[in-house]
């Protein structure tokens, strides 16, 4: 027999509790309702960070003629899959392959893909980055962590109001045979910016 | 549907007041984090407050204890928002804390 075998719920956490009562008096108070919370959460969750991106992507490595169409109109083939708005409405994808990789800057300020990649990171927007992606790339992709050889051409892309880039990486090696879904799973934010690998 | 997209100034606060982020996206320890974060953007909206009253208190409040984890932090900041602004009691949200839930008496009668 087991002394776990009961159907008393754990007791919440006194910080649980707290945020209970507050969220029990503004839904009283007609402030806030639990359906507006959970709207703003998942809006939150779902628009804030790089899932779009990788979902294109993940789309792009399983499916060549969809990698075709994003290549050759990335606006219209990031919207078959439902996303686009402001700050992506020009959307240019570029791919890496064994002869170049690429990389997005903002020279001028901090342009950024917002429905495919979400906010910017705060060093995607710092001087040092934008004034050294352009004039030492594979040096400053080095000390990122990217190791680019000399027979590889860096393409540094200035985003800018009118065109949004976004980076196709390459496929990881040893993802053959893995579902979509697992392969967005691997595409990080920063390899679609191209300061990373898959 | 606008009152639900992500805000910038909401998204994107820097320095200590920052949320916290994992590879871009937001990061809920647990479910009640989640639940809080919004409660303070929709008491800001409900009663018409600038977002810059709530982030003022969520920075006075990790300066007042830095090493407490963020959410605590935002949800000190979020009830002394709703008590200052009138929004709650502090007796109603403390009898609705204590422990025994609904009913018991909790604190202190006065």
């Amino acid at each position: 027999m087991s002394e776990s075998d009961h159907h008393h719920p754990t007791p919440p956490s006194p910080v649980e509790a707290r945020a209970a009562a507050l969220e029990a008096l503004l839904a009283e108070k007609g402030l806030v309702s639990g359906e507006f919370i959970e709207a703003i959460v998942g809006a939150y969750v779902n628009d804030i960070g790089p899932m779009n991106g990788a979902k294109v992507v993940a789309r792009a490595w399983v499916d060549g003629n969809y990698r075709q169409r994003l290549l050759a109109d990335g606006t219209a083939a990031i919207a078959e899959l439902e996303f686009g708005g402001p700050e992506g409405e020009h959307m240019v994808v570029v791919e890496n392959t064994s002869e170049v990789h690429n990389v997005i800057v903002c020279t001028l300020c901090s342009c950024y893909p917002w429905p495919v990649l979400g906010l910017p990171p705060d060093w995607y927007k710092s001087p040092p980055y934008r004034a050294r992606m352009v004039r030492e790339p594979r040096k400053l992709l080095a000390e990122m962590g990217v190791d680019v050889p000399q027979s590889v051409r860096i393409q540094v892309w200035d985003s800018s109001a009118e065109i949004r880039y976004l980076v196709l990486p390459q496929r990881p090696q040893g993802s053959e045979g893995m579902s979509e879904e697992r392969l967005a799973g691997l595409v990080t934010r920063d390899a679609m910016i191209g300061v990373a690998r898959p | 549907m606008s009152e639900l997209a992500v805000r910038a100034e909401i998204a994107d606060m820097r320095g200590r007041g920052a949320l916290p982020r994992e590879n871009g996206e937001l990061v809920f320890a647990a479910p009640w984090e989640g639940r809080v974060f919004a409660m303070a953007i929709g008491v800001v909206r409900s009663l018409g407050l600038s977002w810059e009253e709530f982030r003022r208190r969520l920075i006075a409040e990790i300066a007042t204890d830095p090493a407490r984890p963020y959410y605590e932090s935002w949800l000190a900041a979020l009830e002394r928002l709703a008590i200052e602004r009138g929004a709650v009691s502090p007796e109603s949200l403390e009898e609705l804390r204590s422990p025994g839930g609904d009913g018991t008496p909790g604190g202190d009668p006065g």
